[in-house]
């Protein structure tokens, strides 16, 4: 019907342009290039994951970083297990992470959401507090993950590879939270954003959809954490429960716009340029100094966001 | 296990658990008064003790001043910093009925900013600070009390005590207490919501001041601290009931045990995880709390 | 003997220290045009979120089409045919007024049957906005609307369930003399339909005129049920109304 073929063209429009970036990515012949896109890519994945129960549905998630930390250390365990292809491991943070997203939703969503929130911070406080008592991947020493020789199946240097499995997980992400904002269940977590006694008393499942928020969310920050200790090579408890992933994959969003897809896309494609800029220009703390500034400017003067300020604060629906 | 149930290790660990509650009592009571009885979630509280915690730091370096003492001098700039805050919360938010959400990203974003620029000013490194009794330990028979905590905690509990009579015998306390519940009434009486609820505010995250003193005096500071401290915070709220002192209190001592016991027989390093869970059992088998209504 | 439509038994509710509703008895026949009044803060809405599920009561039991009710969340018992518009108008501000419509239509009517198809769904939000007369204001944002043209998209929005229990909440407060006439008219229509409908009103000939009979609530207690006009003929009305 109308709505598939559309989502089916969107889908291949997004193919199409990654495509087009992978190959200008290649062209320009500076192996810089993939490592710094690499992260930009990551922020997407993050940013649009997080906008799917923040921005669709107004449940705040600060613990970003457990989420994706368990899709990295899903990774460093089997890696030490037993080795397998990064798609299939992608799949398995996939599945961690979405099946404690419907744990703790399970847990707290019936509660206000000030108090989902709360737990979401905790949560990530606690499972670094698990890793970091976990020697079987390295505790708080860390753990050292050496890429492959080669990429199976293709003849690729090794972090080219890696920018490919991230752009398809963007385009996962960004075809995914085009396809639910146009769908019965966009229209379902916008009422639940909206006004959640109305969305009950209109015949909407309120429980239910925001289970299936939070463990979409979650599976897809797994998703974006499972390549990364192929990334960085050596993963320590610090860096994978880092709070800039919860600032950022909130910042970028409130700044792009959470009311649809765009927003994360145009928040995270600035936020991670300017990041790598300002990172490798001036310094990284004084980059997430401005990241905290940005975001708390942004929320009080232009709570829409820049997607907001360009048009009216309006659901893209159907016409 | 494998460690000897001896009455003595009992005892301490019971002794050092409500020493260090009421210490958390202290960390606490902030926003038992912002998240309790204004129902503003300010998660950036914990960054403003750790605030107090280096301002002592300095006070104490440069100065040689008694952490508590520098503290209490710092007070009316954490009141004033409050003030501002709750004003700005007030005008970009309250005012506009905007959704929970924006406000959380607000405090969120400045937890994050208070981390970061004190990361910038002071580096990762861990800070203390130097007072006559920080190293003194102290016995009673079989039990160790630690002036480095003993101190602390019963200054929270002066601190505890002189709120809860504020709240409950003056005007102004009253009209905090009210105007949770009511907000018309309390403009009836010819109050100012607003000024009330400012007031309030800038008394939470005064208290910070003085916990943050407290910190310091029990241990070396630095600054992601701030982090471990949330989920502390928020289980010993609802555990002692949303908005009651007296509950932030056994809340307080309560989690301050368990944490103390788990230390003692499974190691330091599982405390974190203890509150969190803490909250978990709380919330979902009783969401009002021990307390509570 | 054939089950109630809804039976309210022995409901109390209580906040903190303040019984709001105590020990309510009602009993609503399929069919009935049912008048609920009282003083403000007499209960009312409090009665309409514990059987509809809003609120959760402390005692007592709903039932609706012989269906204990307890445990069933607020959107389960919207599918089993209770609607119900609120009190202060609780509008989706991010959806136009056709798509606020919409939701009601995908989530209650949808999950019963499917056989709305998008063309069809266009189609009954045109039909109910016309009802209410909203029609012109299809594409408008509820914050352009005013609070007149709010409460009767609250109107819409219940009615866009298909309930078998409507249950109106001031729905005309703030409409003018001929629009509470319309509204009226309505309602009276859709019992004629087949829907049941319980007319919660402080305009006073809006109730008479409508009402096969009228329950007033006065202070969490149900104090008289009948005839309209033996009801308001009561001692115990009367002093509630004028001697208050």
């Amino acid at each position: 019907m109308n709505s598939a073929i559309r989502s089916g063209r969107f889908a291949l429009a997004c193919i199409l342009v990654a495509a087009v970036v992978f190959a200008g990515a290649r062209a320009v012949g500076n192996d810089y290039v993939f490592f710094a896109g690499y992260t930009v890519l990551q922020f997407i994945v993050l940013a649009t994951a997080w906008n799917i129960l923040g921005g669709y549905t107004g449940y705040v998630n600060f613990g970003t970083a457990a989420f994706f930390a368990l899709g990295a250390y899903a990774t460093v365990f089997f890696h030490k297990f037993y080795p397998l292809p990064v798609p299939v491991l992608v799949a398995i943070g996939a599945a961690v992470s979405g099946l404690v997203g419907l744990g703790m939703g399970y847990l707290t969503l019936r509660l206000r959401g000030a108090f989902f929130a709360i737990a979401t911070l905790a949560l990530a406080v606690v499972l670094q507090t698990l890793v970091v008592n976990w020697n079987y991947v390295g505790g708080s020493r860390g753990a050292y993950v050496i890429r492959p020789a080669e990429v199976p199946g293709l003849s690729l240097p090794y972090i080219q590879y890696l920018f490919l499995i991230m752009l398809a997980l963007a385009v996962i992400a960004i075809a995914t939270a085009r396809s639910i904002e146009r769908s019965k269940l966009g229209y379902g977590f916008a009422t639940i954003r909206d006004d959640e006694l109305a969305a009950e008393a209109s015949g909407v499942p309120t429980l239910r959809l925001k289970l299936i928020a939070t463990t979409l969310s979650g599976a897809l920050m797994g998703m974006a954490g499972a390549p990364f200790p192929y990334y960085i090579g050596y993963l320590q408890p610090s860096s994978a429960f880092a709070l800039e992933y919860a600032v950022n994959s909130i910042a970028m969003p409130m700044i792009g716009g959470t009311t649809s897809w765009i927003g994360p896309l145009v928040g995270a494609l600035l936020m991670g340029t300017l990041q790598q800029v300002t990172t490798v220009t001036i310094s990284s703390a004084v980059n997430l100094l401005i990241v905290g500034l940005l975001l708390v400017g942004f929320v009080i003067i232009a709570p829409n966001g820049l997607v907001g300020l360009v048009r009216p604060r309006l659901r893209s629906g159907r016409p | 296990m494998g460690e000897l149930l001896s009455y003595d290790l009992l005892l301490n660990a019971v002794m050092a658990g409500l020493l260090l509650g009421g210490f958390y009592a202290a960390v606490t009571v902030g926003i038992s008064i912002s998240f309790g009885i204004l129902d503003i979630v300010n998660i950036a509280h914990p960054a403003f003790i750790i605030l107090g915690s280096y301002i002592a730091y300095i006070l104490n370096a440069q100065l040689g001043l008694d952490p508590i003492a520098a503290s209490i001098i710092a007070l009316p700039v954490f009141y004033g910093l409050g003030a501002a805050i709750y004003q700005t919360y007030y005008l970009s938010f309250e005012k506009r009925g905007q959704d929970p959400l924006r406000g959380l990203a607000f405090f969120f974003g400045i937890l994050f900013i208070t981390e970061v620029a004190l990361v910038l000013e002071f580096g990762v490194d861990y800070r203390y600070v130097q007072a006559g009794y920080i190293d003194q330990p102290w016995h009673i028979g079989i039990v160790d009390l630690p002036l480095r905590m003993l101190v602390p905690c019963l200054m929270s509990l002066v601190m505890l005590a002189a709120l809860q009579l504020f709240l409950t015998r003056t005007f102004t306390g009253r009209a905090i207490m009210a105007v949770a519940q009511d907000q018309l009434a309390l403009q009836l009486m010819a109050a100012n919501p607003i000024r009330i609820k400012r007031i309030a505010f800038a008394i939470s995250i005064a208290t910070a001041s003085l916990a943050g003193a407290f910190l310091i005096i029990i241990q070396p500071v630095e600054p992601s601290m701030g982090r471990d401290y949330i989920g502390r915070v928020f289980a010993i709220c609802v555990l002692g009931g949303l908005g009651s002192l007296p509950g932030t209190l056994i809340g307080a001592m309560l989690l301050g045990i368990v944490e103390s016991f788990t230390a003692t027989f499974y190691g330091p390093s599982w405390a974190p995880a203890v509150s969190f869970g803490l909250l978990l059992l709380t919330l979902a088998v009783r969401p009002m709390g021990l307390l509570g209504r | 003997m054939t089950a109630q439509l809804l039976e309210v038994e022995r409901l109390s509710k209580r906040f903190g220290g303040f019984i709001a509703l105590d020990d309510i008895n009602l009993a609503i026949t399929a069919g009935e045009r049912v008048g609920l009044i009282g003083p403000n803060g007499s209960g009312k809405s409090t009665l309409v979120n514990c059987v509809c599920g809003t609120l959760v009561n402390e005692a007592g039991s709903v039932r609706f089409e012989g269906r204990d009710l307890a445990g069933q969340s607020a959107h389960q018992r919207t599918r089993l045919g209770m609607a119900r518009s609120f009190q202060l108008p609780r509008p989706f501000a991010s959806m136009t007024v056709a798509d606020n419509l919409r939701v009601p239509l995908l989530y209650t009517v949808n999950a019963r049957r499917r056989v709305l198809s998008e063309a069809d769904i266009a189609k009954r939000c045109e039909e109910l906005l016309t009802l209410v007369g909203l029609a012109h204001r299809s594409r408008h944002l509820p914050r352009d609307l005013t609070q007149v043209d709010m409460r009767k998209l609250e109107l819409a929005r219940a009615m866009a369930t298909e309930p078998k229990l409507l249950i109106a909440d001031e729905a005309m407060a703030g409409l003018s003399s001929a629009e509470v006439n319309d509204i009226v008219a309505l309602l009276i229509r859709l019992n004629e339909s087949g829907i049941t409908v319980i007319l919660i009103e402080h305009i006073m000939r809006a109730v008479m005129s409508f009402s096969q009979r009228l329950v007033v609530l006065v202070s969490g207690r149900k104090i008289a049920d009948g005839r309209p006009d033996d009801v308001m003929r009561d001692a115990e009305v009367e002093r509630a109304y004028l001697g208050q």
